[in-house]
């Protein structure tokens, strides 16, 4: 290890860094023109722009002028002030600080935190910065997310920063449309297989492709579409990495040797991502902004909104970073190189999966076949009437939100993601493990389940059937509790999961140093279990952080009031 | 700032926290303005801070523990992985409570801050917006000619949706007429429709005929939505405003035969609980349109297509309709176009 020190060079990062004298080399490559904003006071400006993706240009939502917006460099123990204009002509704005601990009412939530930012308005954020590592901001005001309203965080420790490293480089993937958002949302809400253009076929039958027909006459009967993995897919967007699309192939430099730590930031509207560097080996230090046990990896699924910091080595040799939307419809892809101007082979998208029993919460029942990666092989009755089973759901609320209950949901944190199932050296919440003792370790006062519910036929997404719009009453938790709380996955999709103001222990075995995480992504069919130390005082969102079903209901809030206020 | 860090400090793996000079910043002294104080050698670490954890990231000094089978070579050699890491599972740890939960406060936190004036307007919007918008959607499903025996024909069948996920407006017409000749037959027909389950949607409204026979109104109770296999169905009585009644079920499947071109089978079967004499229509099954369309979507809203259609009149239909010298029966080549938008 201490031989890496010697080769330790700011030298690499050459003139740039005489720009921005202290930042680290992040921004340098040269595809990369995004700025960093730190200091005492930062000042952020929300307008139109136009973007240009690959050639193509198309209208979006920028913040100082770029998309994504400037890193905000913070630094753990300081105080953050961030004065943020809004210079949209005709709507509201607002910036969420994703993953940061801070007062509820400077989170960012128009209707829930504060009352948003409206056009010309200034709204200056200021909270302690109480934590490190890598996080995001976005836009949670309608869709202005999807349009470009977001930006990378990183937060630098006051205690010298366990991971050692040379060099880094943020690396913010997104999903960009030439499409308007309001467009996007009402092509789904008319049919909701409206991007797929990968469902099943009769030639695809003929040619032996995808599942047989007893396959496909089971799923039909069940009105299931095993293609149906992403609901907006590369029918309509690009894959960027920091703003550039696959043929802008933005480059991050490094010299050989260096120890290279990036910065994965899931800043997608509607995107699973499966991450790989081919023929470089990925070690995992950081999960949504906190440090982890070391894990190598061959490859990674992010959902939307999480973060992972990675370390690799690379040699002197050009590598592409490759991340293929889960559903494989297209990808987004960056260069790692020594020297600008060099490029790797860029693999083909490999097959697209095929959700299978387990990903319709058949769980066990489906191991079998499920297995075998094509569902299941007897279309018999058992599968089919257990599909809507309303007692396997006693809280769930029996709506048209509800297409499916899980008959038989699994613990999937063992398992890397769709389309994963064949990648041997992929990663799992299982191989996360904190590297710090977990802050709060007592046993759980209580448990409670929230189920995602959905509705593709219809485009309807909710917690326990009641969409946000219907919900009467938050979800209320009494300061300084610790919950133990079950999500059910009863669709189809892979929900990301986000809490606001809080981190929460995944439950997967690891004791005192279980994985802390702000967004969890739930598997299909799955169910993920985390305990929550209810200790910010406040209102705080709660949703799915796939844009469009947030947007269709999968939202609520969730309140924590000290024992003595709750009534 | 890692990184200048630790190009500042040549030890820097040991990670002392050694104070800066007043004013003279790790970034300045990295940028070369001035000069940090050289890094000391690491002090006896706090206990702790330095957990073992920290210790293997080699930024504090324990006393080194063995590697434990748990962190392998490749790790270690790294400088990155744990030794200690605990290779069986943790205890079991005693069963989590079943505490009540607190009764639900209401989302209000942020009036004492902004005031509630400031907030209801801006927490109504927001609630309103996740899951309460309205969509439209208008689908000529069919825009054809049809050439068969006899003249050519032209028909329409299509259907307006308006509103919310719950409850829609919804606008249904279909009707034919020959080319150069007679408008045939039409109708409109006004519905509420309700979502009853994930499926289906129950439509009740009025149904106004026009043409140059009789134009009753009626009365409309129905359902439409997917069915298992996924057929698309739509089932509906109608009461006429002369208290006949009588009913319609229809139903297509889309065949994909490679992602664009799709194969439509559609059927569509009447019925009437007694005859209507001047409609020329006899209880029972009174008539049938089996159809066969080959679409390509050009785009998902715009599909052009050619197909085969069997329309017929049956049973005591078709009795009344050769009384009076009328063939029960046509088929036809269609071609056409369907879109929505
Ligand atoms: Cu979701």
């Amino acid at each position: 290890m201490s031989g890496a020190i010697g080769r330790r060079s700011l030298l690499a990062a050459g003139g740039a860094a005489a720009l921005v004298p202290w930042l680290p080399a992040w921004a340098q490559p040269i595809a990369s023109g995004l700025p960093t904003v730190g200091g005492a006071d930062i000042r952020l400006s929300i307008a139109h722009r136009m973007l240009s993706v690959d050639g193509r240009t198309s209208h979006a939502i920028g913040i100082n002028g770029t998309i994504p917006g400037p890193l905000v460099r913070l630094k753990e123990g300081t105080t953050a002030r961030l004065h943020v204009t809004n210079v949209l002509p005709d709507e509201d704005s607002s910036i969420h600080w994703h993953g940061l601990i801070l007062p509820f009412h400077m989170d960012g939530v128009p209707g829930i935190s504060f009352p948003g930012i409206a056009p010309g308005a200034t709204f200056t954020y200021e909270f302690p910065v109480r934590q490190s590592g890598t996080y995001w901001y976005h836009s949670h005001s309608g869709l202005q997310e999807q349009m470009g309203h977001y930006g990378p965080i990183v937060i630098d420790p006051a205690d010298p920063d366990p991971v050692a490293y040379d060099r880094e480089h943020v690396i913010v993937l997104s999903d960009h449309s030439a499409l308007h958002p309001h467009g996007i949302f009402k092509k789904l809400k008319q049919m909701g297989g409206y991007f797929n253009h990968n469902k099943q076929t009769l030639a695809g039958l003929i040619a032996g492709r995808d599942q047989p027909l007893n396959d496909r006459v089971a799923w039909g009967a069940m009105r299931m579409d095993p293609t149906d993995i992403s609901d907006v897919t590369a029918a309509a967007y690009t894959y960027l990495v920091n703003g550039h699309g696959p043929a802008d192939n933005w480059t991050g430099l490094f010299a050989a040797g260096e120890r290279v730590r990036l910065r994965v930031i899931n800043a997608s509207a509607m995107t699973t991502f499966n991450i790989r560097v081919p023929e470089l080996a990925m070690t995992v230090v950081q999960a949504d902004g906190l440090n982890v046990r070391p894990v190598k990896v061959g490859e990674f699924q992010i959902g939307v909104a999480e973060t992972y910091d990675v370390i690799v080595e690379p040699e002197d040799r050009a590598y592409s970073i490759i991340a293929e939307n889960s559903d494989r419809s297209g990808m987004a892809r960056a260069t790692l190189a020594p020297r600008p101007g060099m490029t790797a082979p860029v693999p083909p998208l490999r097959a697209r999966p095929l959700a299978t029993m387990r990903d319709m919460g058949m769980g066990d029942m489906s191991m079998d076949h499920g297995a075998m990666g094509h569902g299941m092989t007897a279309p018999g009755e058992p599968m089919r009437h257990g599909m809507r089973d309303m007692k396997g759901a006693p809280s769930v609320k029996d709506t048209p939100a509800v297409q499916s209950i899980s008959p038989m949901p699994v613990d999937r944190t063992g398992e890397p993601g769709q389309g994963l199932e064949d990648v041997a050296d992929a990663l799992t919440y299982r191989d996360l493990v904190a590297l710090d003792r977990n802050p709060d370790t007592r046993v759980p006062s209580r448990e409670m389940q929230i189920h995602l519910t959905g509705n593709m036929e219809r485009y309807m997404w909710a917690f326990d059937g009641v969409k946000m719009n219907e919900v009467t009453a938050p979800i209320p938790f009494t300061l300084g509790e610790r919950v133990r709380v079950t999500l059910v996955n009863d669709t189809m999709m892979t929900h990301p999961i986000h809490l606001h103001g809080h981190f929460f222990e995944l439950v997967t075995g690891k004791g005192d140093h279980a994985p802390r995480k702000h967004t969890v992504n739930v598997q299909p069919g799955g169910k993920v279990t985390f305990d929550l130390t209810a200790d910010a005082p406040g209102d705080w969102a709660f949703h799915c952080h796939l844009l469009y079903h947030m947007h269709a209901g999968m939202m609520q809030v969730v309140t924590v009031r000290a024992a003595e206020d709750a009534a | 700032m890692a990184l200048l860090l630790l190009a500042a400090q040549p030890d820097a793996m040991a990670h002392t926290v050694s104070a800066p000079a007043p004013g003279c910043t790790a970034e300045h002294a990295a940028m070369g303005h001035c000069t940090m104080p050289k890094a000391e050698p690491p002090p006896p670490p706090p206990s702790p801070p330095c957990s073992p954890e920290h210790a293997a990231m080699g930024h504090c000094a324990m006393p080194a523990p063995p590697p434990s089978p748990g962190c392998p070579p490749e790790h270690a050699a790294m400088g990155h992985c744990t030794p200690g890491e605990p290779t069986t599972a943790p205890p079991p740890s005693p069963p989590v409570g079943n505490a009540p939960p607190p009764p639900a406060p209401r989302v209000d936190a942020a009036d004492a801050i902004f005031g509630a004036d400031a907030m209801a307007p801006v927490r109504a919007r927001l609630y309103a917006e996740h899951g309460g918008g309205s969509i439209s959607r208008i689908m000529l499903d069919q825009a054809e000619v049809r050439v068969g025996s006899g003249e050519t024909t032209y028909s329409w069948d299509g259907e307006a949706r308006f509103g919310g996920d719950i409850d829609k407006l919804v606008i249904k017409s279909e009707g034919e007429g020959a080319f150069g000749g007679a408008f045939d037959r039409g109708e409109g027909q006004l519905l509420w429709s309700r979502a009853i389950g994930p499926y289906f949607d129950l439509q009740t409204g009025l149904r106004q005929d026009v043409g140059p026979g009789p134009s009753p109104t009626y009365a409309v109770v129905g359902v439409e939505g997917l069915a298992p296999y996924w057929f698309d169905v739509e089932a509906a009585l109608f009461l006429s405003d002369k208290g006949d009644v009588t009913a319609r079920i229809e139903g297509s499947y889309d065949q994909r035969i490679t992602q664009r071109l799709i194969l439509q089978p559609a059927a569509e079967l009447n019925f009437a609980l007694q005859d209507v004499r001047e409609q020329g229509i006899g209880a029972g099954l009174s008539s049938a349109e089996l159809g066969l369309r080959l679409r390509y979507e050009i785009a998902r809203e715009f599909a052009p297509y050619l197909g085969y259609v069997w329309e017929g009149k049956i049973g005591r239909s078709a009795q009344l309709a050769r009384a009076v010298d009328d063939d029960p029966s046509r088929s036809s080549f269609v071609a056409g176009v369907r879109f929505w938008f």
